[in-house]
Formats: structure tokens, sequence, C-alpha cells
């Protein structure tokens, strides 16, 4: 599904963000990117929205070159991957509701089925009675939950979910890791970058491990190893 | 679907201007203020063509005619400048109608009406009275009575004086400075306008960078460029239009007020008569200038911060 064909992010400034790494991920697939601080997770996320573009190598979804993408073409791409961050990246001037059905209008979807998925999806992240709040008058775990149900509002293909427990409490993390296991077995594949050793100790599924911008480990059913 | 679009992004706009409200209410001022600089130069701007154009119609020469001049000629002439592309306004006025206005003017100053009866007869000439377009083009009209006057078919030898070339120097003054005047009013009123589109132009950058991040999201979303910039040149389009509606109301009881203080100062002209008389030209004025003004700085900031 998604494939790093040798890899490498070297900055204006000299730095290696990512050093000739290679790697896929397989559809359907639960995967935990760790690493340190600095180690290239993010830029390894980035790569694959199509945010950062690669000094050498290529990353392919599904047989498409990401960065030989032109931007409406770009656009349609990031439409089928549903992105959850830690810092949550919600709209503030629009409640609930409309966060989530932004993204379906971006997708071009009509009224009506906004009308009738935005609830439904509210209510699969347990949030049916918060619909018409806004940002700011909701918790960290609950603003989590709309940007959860906000990627996964248009069905998409991959989930990127970014340190999404990074400003969570461990009640709240769990529910979130939760939340993406639970769309995880319903078919989509699940990209995610923790710093939390329980989380990924907890799940037993795929980890690769980060280090200096290089792939250390990619274990099938890892644990958290630094 | 287009359609859906754009009742979203007109959606979408509205309801960001109304709840972004201390940063809508901030932009509107701001451009209230740009909008209000404009009307005034519309104003400072007839004040100004009003009171020259009064200066210009203070402005006139007189050619005195020979005694021997016959009515016939003295038409010829007349008809000869009145056709003139340069010249307002010609009045020929005959040697018995410059006594009678003399003597109607002097009718208090038996000292002035003896006298004339003591001369006997009319001892003042018949004369034209011509007004220019622009007081500049008295050197040329002066030029073209000389030539009738020695060549001019049935105007030969007609002209006794032309005061032009007694007041030129004053004339020509006059028309440097009236020239002057307009140059320097177009220039100021450039001036202005340009310092206030650039502060209305940072206002709305800085409006729009408070939405720098969610602008990344709706990137991320999948949003289209037109998608994401739709909105804001709506709340762009909002701002201009509100500020043009204060600017208009605000106009009312400002020129109300200076209405007789402007005609009083001599310049012809009383701006709350103006205002009413010209109301929806210049209605029209300030609000394609707020629209536009608004839209095409909404459009260039949001364009800027969509760069991922």
């Amino acid at each position: 599904m998604i494939y790093f064909d040798n890899v490498s992010k070297i900055y204006t400034d000299g730095s290696t963000a990512l050093d000739n790494v290679s790697l896929r991920i397989e559809p359907n697939e639960f995967v935990s990117i760790v690493g340190q601080s600095g180690a290239g997770k993010t830029t390894l996320i980035k790569m694959i929205l199509g945010e950062e573009y690669p000094t050498f190598g290529a990353v392919f979804f599904e047989e498409i070159d990401i960065h030989s993408l032109k931007k409406t073409n770009l656009n349609d791409y990031r439409r089928r991957i549903g992105t959850v961050f830690q810092d949550f990246r919600l709209l503030s001037h629009k409640n609930v509701y409309e966060n989530i059905a932004f993204a379906m209008e971006a997708a071009g979807r009509s009224e009506e089925e906004i009308a009738v998925d935005v609830p439904h999806v509210l209510e699969l992240v347990d949030l049916g009675n918060k619909i018409w709040n806004f940002p700011h008058q909701l918790s960290g775990g609950e603003k989590q939950r709309v940007a959860i149900a906000r990627a996964i509002v248009n069905q998409p293909d991959i989930i990127i979910a970014d340190e999404p427990t990074g400003n969570l409490d461990p009640v709240n993390t769990y529910e979130i890791i939760q939340i993406l296991k639970k769309i995880n077995d319903l078919g989509t594949t699940v990209v995610l970058t923790t710093h939390n050793k329980g989380v990924i100790d907890s799940l037993g599924r795929r980890v690769i491990t980060m280090e200096n911008g290089r792939v250390a480990r990619d274990d099938k059913s890892g644990k958290y190893i630094l | 679907m287009l359609w859906t679009k754009i009742k979203r992004i007109i959606k979408t706009g509205s309801k960001s201007f109304a709840r972004n409200g201390s940063v809508s209410v901030a932009s509107t001022l701001v451009m209230t203020v740009t909008l209000s600089v404009i009307t005034s130069l519309i104003f400072v701007g007839a004040l100004l063509q009003s009171t020259l154009q009064g200066i210009k119609e203070k402005v006139d020469i007189n050619v005195y005619l020979e005694s021997s001049a016959t009515d016939s000629q003295a038409e010829s002439l007349r008809t000869a400048l009145d056709e003139r592309p340069d010249v307002a306004l010609v009045t020929y006025t005959t040697a018995e109608e410059v006594l009678a206005a003399f003597r109607a003017r002097h009718e208090g100053n038996p000292l002035i009406v003896d006298a004339l009866d003591e001369v006997g007869g009319n001892p003042l000439e018949a004369s034209i009275n011509i007004r220019a377009v622009d007081p500049s083009q008295y050197q040329a009209i002066a030029d073209f009575i000389q030539e009738k006057n020695v060549s001019g078919e049935n105007t030969r030898n007609i002209v006794k004086k032309i005061s032009y070339l007694d007041n030129k120097e004053a004339i020509d003054t006059l028309s440097r400075i009236i020239s002057s005047s307009e140059r320097l009013g177009i220039i100021i009123a450039i001036f202005f306008i340009i310092i206030s589109i650039l502060i209305t132009f940072n206002t709305v950058r800085l409006a729009i960078y408070t939405s720098k991040d969610e602008i990344a999201v709706m990137r991320l979303v999948g949003a289209s460029s037109r998608y994401i910039k739709g909105p804001f040149v709506i709340i762009g389009i909002l701002y201009g239009f509100i500020s043009s509606v204060i600017t208009l109301a605000i106009f009312y009881p400002i020129t109300y007020s200076l209405g007789n203080l402007t005609y009083n100062l001599g310049t012809g002209m009383n701006v709350f008569t103006y205002y009413l008389a010209n109301f929806m030209q210049i209605t029209v004025i300030v609000i394609v200038t707020g629209v536009v003004l608004g839209m095409i700085s909404s459009y260039l900031a949001v364009k800027k911060y969509i760069k991922l």
C-alpha cells in the first residue's frame, strides 16, 4: 500500500532527517513507528502526507509516486488519508458538526450524506451529545475523538495518527487506542507514531523503530525498545 | 455541484465573519477609516473643483470695439468666437446698452451723471465679453481676435482694445495656480489612497494570519485551494460592504453639519447638497471600492498562507 524506496531527506541546513529508508506498509496493517525525538518519525509521516519532498528516493501509494502528483491530484490523494495529530488541529471557529462536515464538503459529499454521516460517526466515537459544541468547550480526549471522527468520516484507506495520545491522560489514551484498534479491525490501515511504551506493548502489532533517520528495527509483533 | 459549493463558501464565510467577532470588528473599523479617507477625497476634490470653477468663471476678457464698428461687424466677430471650442460664453453688448448700464450703475452719483450729460452723445464703446473654457486659453483667443481684426472678412479694424493684453500676467498666474492646484489635489489623493489601501491590506492579512493554522488543517483534509480561499474572500467582501455602509451613514451627519460652512467659505458648494445630489454615484464608488479592496486583500493574504 505504502512503499518507501530508499528515501533520504536532507534539509538545507545539512541535517539529515531520513537516511536511505526503505519500508513497506501493507493494507489493513496497524503499524507503530517509535523513536526518540529527531529520529525521523514526523518526517516519515509528512512524506506520506505529501507535505515534505524527499531529497533522494520516492514514496509510493499503490504504485503512485506521491510527490509527482499535481496539486489537484494531491488533494484527492489526501482525502484518502485520515490524519490525527497530538495537538488535535480542529478548526476552532467551527463546532464539532462543522469540523467533521468540512472534511466531507472538501470531498464533495452532498448535504444529505453529511447530515446522515456526521451524527453516525460521532456516535462511533461516543460524542453524540457534543455535536454542537465548539473545540474550546471540549476536553483533550474529546477533541482527539472529534479529530478521529473527522479522520474516518470519508472512509479513508489509511489513518495516520501522529502522537495522538501525547496530550492525553491514561484513561483517554486507552480510549483513543481502542478506537484506533476498532478502526483497524474494520479494515483501515493505521500508522501510529508514539512515545508511549505502554501503548506499544499493549498493542502487540508491528513496530518500526527509527534511529537517526534510519530504520533500526522492524518487528512484526514488537515491543517498545530504544 | 458548483452551486452547492458556492452556497457552502458563502455560508462558511458569513459564519466565520460572525464568529470571529473582535477580528471582524477591528478589520471593519480599519476599512471604514480607509473608505472615509477615500470618501473625504471625493468631497475635497469636488470642493476644489467648485472653488477653482468659481475662480475660472471670474476670469474673462472684454473686447472693446471701435465706435465705427457696425452691429453686423460685431455680430460677425461674436459668431466667429462662439464657434471656437475653447470659448464657453460670448456676450455682445451694444454701445447703448453699455451706456444704459453705466447710467444705472451710477444713478446715485450726480457728479458722474452730470459729466456724462456734459460730454453729450455716447462716449462708451460696444464690447464683447468672452469667457474661455479654461483661463489658459485666453492667449489663443486674443490672438484669434487680433487676426480677425487684421484680416477677417467683415471684422477688419473694428477692435479698439482687448482687456486680456492689460491683464495677461494676472490671468496667466491665476491659470498656473489653478492647474497646479488640480495636479497637487490629484497627487495628494493618490498618496492617501495608496496609504489607506496598504493599511487595509495589512489589517486583513493580520486577520487571516490568525487562521494560518486552520488553513493548514484544511489543506490536510484535502480541501482544494479554491474551497479554502472562497470563505476568506467572502469575509473580505463582508468587511468591505459593511464598512461602506458605515462610511455612507457617517458621512450623512458630517456633511449635514459642514454644509453651510463649506458654502460660506466661498467654495460655491454645500457638501450636504452635493452628497444628496450625488448619493447614488458616491454609494456605488464607496461600495465597489470597499468590496474590491476587501476581496483582493483577502485573496492575496490567504494565497500567501495556503502554500504548504
